[in-house]
């Protein structure tokens, strides 16, 4: 569906995206994932025709967008500050787009009411633009960009001005809109959670470049390297040293986890012997009583942070470098173990994953 | 310490009330005297008339004074408003070198003598061999104008959220059509409020017009001439209260434009408001 070819944006020196391919499918939500400053908000207006590449090329439906302006573009964009025209009440805002294709008033009138029913603003339609909530300010941004039955919706970081609450809501929403409407929706969003909890693939983007696309669980158990595993939530990273690599499996030997066999990530590139094994904190268990399991670790707990629902605990193993951090469920009693406790941890060597540096 | 807060507490309101009696009770006498039959403005008032007014339209130099000063307050206040656009959006919307230079320039005018600026204007006018006219008049008003047309146009302006644009250019709309459509609704009142703001001063100028118009005179200008002749006063103390309720009516309509300007740019922004 849209076609990104070595796409370089350049500010002088600087360098906002750096020789960027990435292809995005017809009916997928996608996501561009990254901290400030990696490159994902020019992607996204490059797309949208607000920013023109410095080199490489951008085709939408297979039609080259080199040279066609915004107003030309079969996308429409949900702007992080949703952009309603504060003069114009609901109905005209979402109504301005529809102006320019003049169809007859009944036709008009009825895909405006269609939009708002969508976003759940039936009824709203003669509100004043200004007298609106940050919640339905957003949903009118939505209407107002659906109602054109885009190819493409743009979403840039559309749930960012919301409190907690609104935010979780409206991840639930745009992921049942996105499947309700079936068009291609490219998100734009500095939040982990949110692109896991919509996305049927994320690209992972730092400096300008993109370090990983997959799916939000391979994102998240396979990460391809430190950075991206880090960005997308906690996780534990022990030494390794390679000790044998073949075609799709890795065998790395590591104090503490011993010697592990793992799937050997896509793009993983050989960097002499040292790799990192890491493992996410809730995948190491901790083992109750005479239990046992034939993957365990024996450490000490030497701090702990209860957060309600679940508790942190950072246990020291004998030959780690750091402590591991361990996230257990508080509901069989992992709030009262006390610090100074030896306890053991269970591992699935599948949650194990290798990565190059 | 007490002492001088309970002094001022007294006497901050005495004060006050003093200080806007002085500023504005010399103004209220002019209607005042407006409509007393007698030809010398002084107490006791003799009776009420409204003969001055209708004597106004019975004066044709008046009314070529009153035309001449219509004439140079809409050239103005278009020129200034134009060239107010053109800055006010140049400093909400970009970051150059010597911004505030630049900003402190336009707005020098507000402080500068103005009597000097005018001399300083008529010797170079002369030296480009231009002659004196309505036409020089109207430069000098420009001159005077501007930096109120930036003030009011910057307040209207600051805010405007450029998504706003990208927003209509998204919406498949050209770039006319996003001017039209968003950019004028939204600024309009600033610029009404521009203009409004720019006739006004331009109506009441008198420095300018005295140093720069040629035989055509501009109302304050016909107003000072007149102040010769004795007879003649009760007639420009009409004309004065006309120009003075004239004058405040356009204020406070530009000024209720200036607001909706800002309230309209200040609502796009945020999703809070």
């Amino acid at each position: 569906m849209i076609e990104i070819a070595g796409v370089t944006r350049s500010y002088g020196a600087f360098k906002a995206l750096d020789d960027t391919s990435l292809s995005i499918r017809e009916g997928e939500f996608f996501s561009l994932l990254g901290p400030s400053g990696c490159g994902k908000t020019t992607l996204l207006r490059m797309i949208a025709g607000f920013d023109t590449p410095t080199s490489g090329s951008i085709a939408i439906d297979g039609q080259p967008m080199d040279g066609i302006a915004a107003n030309r573009r079969p996308t429409n964009m949900v702007f992080q500050s949703y952009a309603i025209f504060p003069h114009l009440n609901v109905a005209q805002n979402v109504a301005y787009g529809l102006k320019r294709l003049r169809l007859d008033a009944g036709e008009e009138k009825r895909r405006v009411e269609e939009a708002l029913a969508q976003v759940s603003l039936s009824g709203l339609g003669s509100r004043g633009a200004t007298e609106l909530s940050g919640g339905q300010r957003q949903r009118v941004a939505l209407a107002r960009a659906l109602v054109m039955r885009p190819k493409v919706l743009l979403l840039d970081e559309p749930l960012s001005a919301l409190d907690k609450k609104l935010r979780e809501q409206m991840q639930v929403e745009l992921r049942r809109l996105q499947q309700a409407v079936g068009i291609t929706f490219v998100l734009v969003t500095h939040d982990q959670y949110e692109a896991l909890a919509m996305s049927d693939r994320i690209a992972v983007m730092f400096g300008g470049r993109i370090a990983q696309v997959a799916a939000p669980k391979e994102i998240y158990q396979r990460p391809v390297n430190r950075q991206v595993a880090d960005f997308l939530g906690g996780m534990n990273f022990v030494k390794a040293e390679i000790v044998e690599e073949s075609g799709a499996s890795i065998i790395v030997e590591t104090h503490g986890f011993g010697r592990v066999k793992t799937d050997k990530p896509q793009a993983f590139v050989r960097n002499g012997k040292a790799a990192t094994l890491g493992i996410r904190p809730e995948r190491l268990r901790v083992l109750w009583d005479d239990a046992t399991s034939s993957h365990q670790v024996t450490g000490k707990v030497v701090d702990r942070h209860y957060f309600g629902e679940i508790t942190h605990l950072i246990v020291e193993v004998p030959g780690l470098e750091k402590p591991l951090s361990v996230s257990e469920t508080n509901n069989f009693g992992a709030d009262d173990i006390p610090v100074g406790a030896a306890i053991r941890l269970a591992y699935d060597p599948d949650a194990l994953v290798a990565m190059a540096d | 310490m007490t002492a001088v807060r309970r002094l001022l507490t007294n006497w901050l309101p005495v004060y006050a009330a003093l200080y806007i009696g002085f500023l504005y009770l010399p103004i209220l006498l002019l209607p005042v005297f407006s409509f007393n039959t007698s030809a010398i403005p002084k107490f006791p008032l003799t009776g009420l008339t409204l003969k001055w007014y209708e004597s106004l339209p019975n004066t044709p130099a008046l009314l070529d004074a009153a035309w001449n000063s219509l004439v140079v307050g809409v050239a103005a206040s278009i020129v200034s408003t134009m060239l107010g656009i053109c800055a006010a959006r140049a400093m909400t919307r970009y970051r150059f070198a010597g911004q505030r230079a630049v900003s402190g320039l336009i707005m020098a005018p507000l402080v500068l003598p103005e009597i000097i600026v005018a001399v300083s204007l008529l010797l170079v006018l002369l030296q480009l061999g231009l002659s004196l006219s309505l036409f020089t008049v109207v430069l000098g008003h420009v001159l005077i104008c501007v930096p109120y047309s930036v003030t009011v146009l910057i307040s209207g302006f600051e805010g405007f959220d450029r998504s706003l644009e990208e927003a209509s250019a998204d919406l498949g709309e050209t770039a006319f059509g996003t001017f039209r459509r968003v950019t004028l609704p939204m600024v309009a009142p600033a610029i009404i409020s521009s203009l409004l703001v720019s006739f006004t001063i331009s109506l009441d100028e008198f420095i300018m017009a005295f140093f720069l118009t040629g035989t055509d005179p501009t109302l304050p200008v016909y107003i000072w001439g007149q102040l010769r002749f004795a007879a003649k006063l009760p007639g420009v103390l009409a004309l004065g209260t006309l120009l003075l309720v004239g004058s405040f009516i356009l204020l406070t309509f530009a000024e209720i434009m200036r607001r909706r300007a800002t309230r309209r740019t200040q609502n796009a922004g945020g999703a809070f408001v």
